[in-house]
């Protein structure tokens, strides 16, 4: 029964089925309503909870003799779930064991850090999704970034101040031009941005790999693949001192965010984007040059990616590695369509997984909870917010089935939204 | 009445096997309720090891993997707690040593050369915790940090004279997964076994996939893609290889499929493992497997803790060398046969002249202690 609730409910839909539908169903993933993006998330805490339950060692052990007591059992899932999220909160939030008030709101201050990548390369997809274009290739222009900020970092020694900056200009330099080069490909030869993205990230990857190799970015006198320390002179500074890694990369991260803003909602570029978003057709007939718009969106996407990039090296790794660019490329996708493709959205969905990663840690190393369950909750909460009429069938959202379901009883809502 | 009876029965059995189903579900839940205050766990030490993983997780079948076995045992054997963190990516290499740290972890064991630097800040920010980094050691020590390092070539070498002696076609080959220098040292040691074979024996066995003059040859780009190691591999048998050692962690899995595939086909080939005993921890290619290349790290992270939990940690860094076991070249179980007697002997002997310092085996990428 369940299958025909997601046609039952796209039909009540608001958009009707355009004449391209993979864009269309596309363009509603990315800037569905904001209720169901919540409950997407609770829905996927729920089922992780779940998840962490099962496998929990208390929780085998009572199922064992659920029988003959079964408050046992359920107290231990009770318990298993719950402390894993108290220590996902005390990793994430607010630590009250943490050692004075620093030491309390130090897991904050790691939560920003960790979201600051997240937020700058979130952008940079959500505003390439406005003109219309899926950036997948956020991975390779961080990567890119990361080469170049990174060598002009322990490569040049230059003054205080011109130092870092220039740090910062050849990291988004590095992020603009590989996002740029997909602009001009598909402006100019119609290339699709998906496959030519996701190529790009693999070309950045073992060029990376490559110089990694190369005399030019190990350390003298070591053959393995890391590059030296970037010089003091290059790293951002810190916020708070040093007991945190909060750095000076995470105000950029909400300038980034003020001026995507800015540039989407005010100014001219930003209409013409979001036009060539909505219709690239009726764009070129209403006089808007559609290629010039591709290539610019592309080339500030891949800087704001360029941005992640540079607050990796310069901010919490101050080396080159491989892993540079870790997932925050792929994670940057999530982060975007969880925030609705709306720049203060992505901030928002930016410091959730920023919370997530680094509640993590604590809930690993307190509750022996494995990180994947983290992930897992990550990827249900994409699954959920992919699925909106699978949310709102769920909690009986929907505005037509509200009447006929019995309000509060969830599985009978799912029920009768099927069989309607 | 046959007809009957048979549907009888069926119902019969039919109704037993719903039986059967249903109460092996009952039974599931069934068992007795403990009393409520046997659940006390024995806490005998407040000692509590810690240990943080490379991006390659718990289970890679390599050396996160024997690292964490190592920590665990002491955990058994010793009474301790243990705190383990798992790293995905590079990124949490500092957020998990610094949460180490809080949780008020004795001694951290970390694994890997890229968490060298975030070990070294952590080390330096808190001198009365105690930290050992496996596969890495510092230019200039730190007082509060003990290096877990492997001359792994001597034991490759071994590997190398062995597959030069017992190959058929007179070619044998390795290939790497990424070319850092705890891989080249295998391939290293295991070029220099062969030509140590040549020059006894007046014998032109070739290597391919390592050219140790170069410092060069074929490696697969990561430890993850199986495929790559078993098209690697199958080039290998194309050009004559009948013997392949690869040093990529998981990846060898696919060499080892490679293989398989060959050996169904009529071809006498062999595989040599890394790391671990692979007859033990690879069975699936038991048929195929003429020995291994162990590093024994998780009896050298029991070892440290053991020291630590006595009182007696210092910094000189742990070298794993034939002499002391903390390398070594697995049995041949079930290639006991195949070996020929007085290769057994000369390995022995080898072995003995290397543990000596008799016959020096080297390699760019050895230990400098």
């Amino acid at each position: 029964m369940q299958p025909s609730a997601v046609p039952a409910t796209a039909q009540s839909g608001s958009l009707p089925g355009g004449p391209d539908e993979s864009e269309s169903l596309l363009r509603r993933i990315f800037t569905g309503n904001g209720i169901v993006t919540i409950l997407a998330v609770l829905l996927a805490l729920i089922l992780g909870g779940l998840l962490i339950a099962m496998t929990d060692k208390v929780v085998a052990s009572t199922a064992g003799y659920l029988f003959a007591r079964p408050g046992d059992f359920f107290a231990a899932v009770w318990s298993a779930a719950t402390s894993s999220y108290v220590a996902l909160f005390q990793g994430a939030i607010f630590n009250p064991r943490g050692t004075g008030v620093a030491g309390q709101f130090a897991p904050l201050m790691e939560t920003l850090t960790i979201a600051t990548p997240l937020i700058t390369a979130g952008l940079g997809v959500a505003l390439a999704f406005r003109a219309g274009l899926f950036n997948i290739g956020a991975q390779g222009q961080i990567i890119m970034a990361g080469i170049l900020a990174s060598w002009v970092g322990f490569a040049l020694h230059l003054p205080i101040g011109l130092h870092l900056l220039l740090v910062l200009v050849a990291g988004v330099i590095g992020g603009a031009v590989w996002g740029g080069i997909v602009g001009v490909l598909k402006a100019r030869t119609g290339a699709h941005e998906v496959i030519v993205t996701i190529m790009f990230n693999y070309i950045a990857l073992y060029f990376l790999r490559y110089l990694l190799d190369t005399k030019l970015f190990q350390r003298p006198g070591e053959t393995t693949p890391i590059s030296p320390i970037l010089d003091p002179s290059a790293v951002y500074p810190l916020l708070f001192g040093s007991q945190y890694r909060l750095h000076l990369g995470f105000l950029l991260a909400i300038a980034a965010t003020v001026f995507v803003s800015w540039l989407l909602n005010r100014s001219t570029i930003g209409f013409e984007f979001r036009a060539v978003g909505a219709n690239p057709k009726a764009a070129l007939t209403a006089g808007i040059n559609v290629p010039r718009a591709t290539v610019l969106v592309m080339t500030i996407a891949g800087g704001l990616a360029g941005l992640a990039g540079v607050a990796q090296v310069a901010g919490t790794e101050k080396v080159l590695t491989d892993g540079v660019a870790a997932t925050y490329g792929f994670d940057a996708i999530t982060v975007a369509l969880l925030g609705r493709s709306s720049p203060w959205g992505t901030f928002a969905a930016g410091l959730l997984f920023g919370a997530f990663r680094a509640g993590a840690v604590q809930m690993q190393i307190q509750t022996g909870t494995p990180i994947d369950i983290v992930l897992v909750v990550q990827s249900l909460i994409v699954l959920f917010i992919a699925a909106p009429p699978l949310v709102r069938a769920i909690f009986g959202l929907n505005p037509r089935k509200k009447q006929a379901a019995t309000a509060g009883k969830t599985k009978q809502a799912v029920t009768t939204g099927g069989a309607a | 009445m046959k007809n009957s009876l048979r549907a009888t029965l069926k119902r019969g059995s039919m109704a037993g096997v719903a039986t059967a189903g249903a109460a092996a579900l009952l039974l599931t839940g069934c068992g007795a309720a403990p009393d409520a205050g046997s659940s006390a766990t024995k806490t005998a030490s407040n000692y509590t090891g810690c240990i943080v993983s490379d991006s390659g997780g718990f289970d890679d079948q390599s050396f996160n993997q024997s690292s964490y076995e190592g920590l665990k045992k002491s955990e058994k054997d010793l009474g301790i707690k243990v705190n383990q963190a798992e790293s995905k990516t590079n990124n949490d290499f500092e957020p998990n040593l610094r949460a180490m740290v809080a949780a008020g972890c004795n001694l951290t064991v970390t694994v890997g050369f890229l968490l060298g630097d975030a070990t070294k800040a952590q080390a330096t920010a808190n001198p009365d915790k105690h930290f050992a980094i496996i596969d890495f050691g510092y230019d200039t020590p730190i007082a509060n940090v003990k290096p877990i390092i492997y001359d792994t070539a001597q034991a490759a070498f071994l590997a190398g004279y062995l597959a030069a002696a017992t190959t058929k076609t007179g070619t044998v080959a390795t290939f790497g997964g990424i070319k850092i220098p705890t891989v080249t040292i295998f391939m290293d040691g295991y070029a220099d076994g062969v030509k140590y074979y040549n020059e006894k024996k007046g014998k032109s066995v070739k290597v391919l996939g390592w050219d140790k003059a170069k410092q060069d040859g074929s490696f697969t780009g990561d430890f993850e893609k199986q495929d790559k190691g078993k098209q690697f591999t199958q080039n290998f048998l194309d050009q004559g290889a009948d013997i392949v050692m690869p040093v990529a962690g998981p990846v060898g899995k696919g060499a080892g499929a490679a293989l398989k595939e060959a050996k169904a086909a009529g071809k006498d080939v062999k595989l040599i493992w890394v790391d671990s005993d692979g007859f033990l921890t690879a069975p699936d290619y038991k048929d195929i497997m003429l020995s291994s290349v162990m590093k024994q790290m998780g009896e050298a992270v029991e070892t440290v803790v053991k020291q630590d939990t006595e009182g007696k940690f210092t910094n000189t860094p742990y070298v794993g060398t034939l002499a002391n076991d903390g390398v070594q070249l697995a049995p041949f179980h079930d290639m006991e046969s195949q070996v020929p007697a007085d290769v057994k002997t000369e390995l022995l002997q080898i072995e003995k002249d290397i543990a000596d310092g008799k016959l020096k085996v080297e390699s760019a990428a050895s230990p400098k202690v």
